[in-house]
């Protein structure tokens, strides 16, 4: 789901259509990723810092979202940018793709974290901000890289080698996560409509969460073969190293 | 003469027809193709001239196809199994009838027991509801001259889906005991209960021109005309009449039940019927060069 993220924008898998970013736009894409590379370094950086001072349980893990709350918001906020970036074709991805993936990771920021403290403080959630944080940073400094034509294979090996590892910790630190919001949910009856109302409608929020769970099951396998077909495509157990462009 | 037939996957030969003349038509070749495997009923078989070419109609002649002495092969696909389009209609149709009554008669296992009473409105929406699919349905098996006889099967599912779940989404809420009359009682009841009879009898107008318009058993297009009944005069503006109508329809009845769900479908019938329009807007004016410009798909003057 949004854990992985390397099932991403500029997914080598789709060929160019496009002719590429103008040169104004290709300006605007390199100062993009720099600063969002630097973002989630920072992030990173108070994240191990705050565990440092508070080694231990519950606090290492319970203070973690408290700490990097106004970083991870912005950073993590800006990525809306991206969509903006497809839909005007700078950037080869499919836009509703990146609408969906970035959409699912402010949904778990703004509307899972932020209004429940029970998720805040959850091992769920210091999971997934640690999953996301070195994803982000090795996918930024990757696209600005490729950006400046110049593609370190150990930054890619590194994408497409991580993820083996951080989607399933990433995924399983986001379903804790909901999970912890769920009974709030429920008692606050926070966002939901009930009847009677002049729309004559009705929503709850804590079983739309549920659904939310349940997407996984079926989205969650596939975006995951999909980076493991990837990577047999693009570092393929090849042993030599070959260092191209 | 003789005719290949390949497999248009991985340009096999299936088989070889022979006593083949120029007048054999493509459905001829496809009721052959069947004798011999007893599988690939005709609606299943697509006959193309390339692998990946145009599907080829029914009726056209083996002289019209041109094929050269010598190479006059042609590439099957099977399309998987078909369902007769009227079936599909009769049951995607019917399902919303008795969704919607289901939930009309505020069943206790949904409801709970109550006891609360039912503003008019409430059946006024149930009668709309139930006389557009009966009328629907009435349309299939009267009226409606399809231009295919089949669909794949796996659409039955996606449209069942669609049409009786939207149906048990609004018929939910419109008959809830919970439920909350207009805003303006009356004043917003009556006037759209009376824009939805209108776009009713607009649709069946359209319907039965297009019906007109086909002499039965056959394919024939034609450019759509105004008639002599008022409710079609909107074919001078739009390609796709009946959709407007059906739009209306639907928009009406969200007014007449202030229901946010009917809100929902009503946009999502609306979505979809445009693409169909823009579709069939874009056939028209590739069939008929004098295709009047001015008509737009489904929306006068706008879309």
């Amino acid at each position: 789901m949004a854990a992985g993220g390397k099932a991403g924008p500029k997914s080598p898998s789709k060929p160019r259509a496009v002719p590429g970013p103008g040169p104004l736009a290709h300006g605007w894409l390199v100062l993009y990723n720099i600063v969002l590379t630097a973002g989630w370094i920072a992030v990173l950086y108070v994240y191990i810092v705050h565990v440092l001072n508070n080694p231990s349980p519950p606090e290492v893990y319970s203070g973690i979202y408290d700490s990097v709350e106004v970083v991870l918001k912005v950073f993590q906020s800006l990525a809306l940018l991206e969509i903006v970036h497809a839909a005007l074709g700078i950037v080869p991805s499919n836009v509703l793709l990146t609408a969906f993936q970035v959409f699912s990771r402010v949904f778990l920021l703004w509307g899972v974290a932020h209004p429940f403290k029970e998720a805040q403080t959850s091992l769920g959630m210091s999971l997934c901000i640690a999953a996301w944080t070195i994803t982000e940073i090795i996918r930024y400094s990757f696209y600005t890289f490729a950006l400046l034509k110049m593609k370190p294979y150990v930054l890619q090996w590194c994408r497409y080698t991580f993820f083996i590892v951080l989607y399933p910790i990433g995924v399983s630190g986001e379903l804790l996560a909901i999970y912890s919001a769920l009974t709030p949910a429920a008692e606050q009856k926070a966002f939901s409509l009930e009847m009677p109302n002049p729309l004559n409608f009705s929503f709850y929020y804590h079983y739309f969460l549920v659904g939310g769970m349940l997407t996984y099951i079926p989205v969650f396998p596939q975006l995951y073969f999909h980076m493991v077909r990837q990577r047999r495509k693009i570092i393929g157990g090849v042993t030599k190293v070959v260092k191209k462009e | 003469m003789e005719i290949e037939i390949l497999h248009a996957k991985s340009g096999k030969q299936i088989t070889r027809l022979d006593h083949v003349d120029n007048y054999s038509t493509v459905l001829d070749l496809k009721k052959w193709i069947y004798k011999q495997f007893p599988r690939y009923y005709p609606a299943r078989q697509s006959l193309r001239l390339e692998p990946k070419g145009r599907n080829l109609s029914d009726e056209e002649t083996v002289r019209s196809l041109d094929l050269r002495v010598g190479d006059r092969k042609l590439y099957l696909r099977d399309l998987g199994p078909q369902i007769g389009w009227k079936t599909v209609f009769l049951c995607e149709y019917a399902g919303p009838i008795f969704a919607y009554l289901l939930f009309y008669l505020r069943p206790a296992f949904i409801y709970g027991v109550t006891k609360t009473k039912t503003h008019p409105v409430v059946h006024i929406a149930f009668a709309c509801w139930t006389f557009h699919y009966v009328k629907r349905v009435l349309e299939t098996q009267f009226v409606h001259r399809f231009s295919h006889g089949t669909m794949p099967i796996r659409n039955i599912f996606k449209n069942c889906t669609y049409y009786w779940g939207f149906a048990a989404f609004v018929a939910y809420y419109i008959n809830h005991p919970l439920y909350t009359p207009p805003a303006y009682g009356d004043l917003q009841v009556y006037p759209a209960l009376a824009g939805f009879v209108i776009n009713e009898l607009g649709n069946l107008s359209i319907h039965l021109a297009f019906m007109n318009m086909r002499p039965p058993g056959t394919k024939t297009r034609s450019i759509p005309y105004p008639t002599g009944n008022p409710f079609t005069s909107l074919f001078s503006l739009v390609s796709c009449p009946n959709y407007t109508y059906e739009v209306g329809s639907w928009v009406c009845f969200t007014v007449m039940t202030q229901c946010f769900p009917a809100l929902l479908f009503t946009i999502a019938g609306f979505y979809q019927m445009t693409l169909w329009a823009i579709g069939k807007h874009r056939n028209y004016l590739k069939e008929f060069s004098n295709y009047p410009r001015s008509r737009k798909p489904i929306i006068p003057f706008l879309l």
